[in-house]
């Protein structure tokens, strides 16, 4: 955290890759090669390429294809993995029904319903 | 490592990314020092992407209705990001007689200064959004109002500044601020001094302990807000939403998603472990906000919720302008949670009082130094 990154670094130009066509992200059909285009665009933390295009945003909310998004931009960028902090997880675990998580506090509660 | 330009900006968020953006196509040198580790990681990333003049303080109402004429329109095609602009009006809602009062205020200052938004009843609400419950009586309705995608536009900005050769530093918290012979000079973080002619801080909340190094005071407090999101459905309406009540804001993305945020009324006593976290009673409070005005969206999945501090002035428009009491100096913040939509005007805006001294809407009634005691 809070290591100083300067976003002018020459990480090398982008080059086409064989395997670009190839879908990482599956909620979100986001390819292999846009997000090593997103790094080339300046995108270089897990989060910042998250919010760029949707990677990990989609109904598994990351956990399929995250792993693999580390190391396709830990690679363009010529650092480890181990470097990258992975992007936030976000409440609730499972998506949820809003009319399931609008029970946190019914609106009138019955006596007794401690109980139930 | 570049460590001194024309311009240093204090704050990769929205407003500084579009400022070096615009500074940068006036030719100008520019470094920009982000305290986190990542670009646009406050507010910037964390509103719910409304793009509305409606419901806003008539002092800051000429600059956002000029961004909207001028720069929204074609911010895709600049930005070479798909922003996501809809501008397909604002309908700020109400369900009682006091909602009415408020809203019909609302408008009626805004027509003042040129607006376009007047009050509709219920059924001429759900004319324009069938979708909405019979509980809504009334709502101001702003045909120019509209929402975008906070995300790609922040970081097309970052995008395009560094294309046009902006430095961008993440990971460069600043800590003080340094005048040297009478001009603002030097800008200190843990690891490096900068040094530029001109120093812009648009820091957010932090803004408050930077400008103190310099004696300068900008009255804040941080305020969290809330958001969530649900998972993607057929396409319903592209209007902005908002209540009169303030118990939700939102939209329809054009991935399918709604984006919602909120309020729970404690916001100002939660306890936070140092970064903005979702409190357990916010967002089913905005689910019940929604389904009230939204029965159909009942059955609807949430799949993410978030939280972001909003930078809260004491009169609710932002601190803007040159600081003159030490020349070079430049400030941008106390947005209050409503800076997404202005930001590219106050960007380019900012840009043309650097370099030109000039503006083309008056920044006076931001000055940084308005605040006064109430006897």
């Amino acid at each position: 955290m809070n290591s100083v990154n300067d976003r002018s670094r020459d990480i090398g130009p982008f080059l086409p890759g064989p395997d670009d066509d190839m879908i990482i992200c599956r909620c979100e059909e986001i390819t292999k090669g846009e997000i090593r285009q997103a790094v080339h665009d300046g995108m270089w933390t897990l989060t910042e390429i998250r919010r760029y295009l949707r990677t990990g945003m989609g109904l598994c909310q990351g956990q399929t294809c995250g792993r693999l998004v580390k190391g396709i931009v830990a690679r363009e960028l010529g650092i480890s993995p181990a470097e990258l902090e992975p992007a936030t997880s976000r409440v609730p675990m499972r998506p949820i029904e809003m009319e399931v998580f609008a029970k946190e506090a019914p609106e009138e509660k019955e006596v007794g319903s401690y109980e139930d | 490592m570049k460590t001194n330009a024309e311009v240093v900006i204090v704050g990769g968020g929205i407003i500084g990314c579009a400022a070096a953006y615009y500074l940068a196509g006036m030719g100008a040198e520019v470094i920009v020092l982000e305290g986190s580790d990542h670009i646009g990681n406050g507010g910037s990333s964390r509103n719910g992407g409304g793009v509305r003049q409606s419901g806003r303080d008539v002092r800051e109402l000429p600059l956002v209705m000029y961004g909207i004429r001028n720069l929204w329109p074609n911010l895709s095609e600049e930005l070479e990001v798909d922003c996501e602009y809809h501008q397909d009006g604002n309908l700020r809602l109400g369900k009682t007689e006091k909602h009415r009062e408020i809203l019909t205020k609302l408008a009626d200052s805004a027509r003042g200064v040129g607006l376009d938004v007047r009050m509709i009843d219920g059924d001429e609400v759900r004319e324009i959004n069938p979708y909405l419950s019979r509980e809504v009586i009334c709502a101001s309705w702003c045909p120019t109002d509209g929402h975008a995608n906070p995300l790609t536009t922040t970081l097309g900005f970052y995008k395009t500044a560094r294309k046009r050769g902006v430095t961008f530093v993440t990971g460069e918290p600043v800590r003080e601020l340094r005048v040297i012979k009478g001009k603002i000079r030097q800008v200190i973080t843990p690891n490096n001094i900068y040094e530029g002619e001109n120093v812009l801080v648009a820091a957010g909340l932090d803004s408050r302990e930077i400008l103190t190094s310099v004696g300068i005071d900008i009255p804040m407090t941080n305020s969290l807000l809330e958001c969530l999101v649900t998972e993607a459905q057929p396409h319903m309406f592209d209007q902005m939403l908002g209540t009169a009540e303030a118990d939700f804001y939102g939209h329809q993305t054009k991935h399918g998603s709604f984006v919602f945020g909120g309020s729970s009324g404690l916001e100002r006593y939660n306890k936070d472990n140092g970064t903005p976290v979702n409190s357990s009673k916010t967002a089913p409070c905005i689910c019940r906000g929604i389904m009230k005005y939204f029965p159909d969206l009942a059955k609807v999945k949430i799949v993410r919720t978030w939280a972001g501090w909003m930078d809260a002035s004491s009169d609710g428009v932002p601190a803007l302008g040159a600081v003159e009491e030490i020349p070079g100096l430049y400030v941008a913040c106390a947005f209050n949670g409503h800076g997404f939509g202005i930001a590219p005007a106050v960007g380019e805006q900012l840009a043309k009082l650097i370099l030109t001294g000039r503006t083309d809407v008056d920044l006076s009634p931001l000055h940084y130094d308005r605040y006064k005691a109430k006897i």
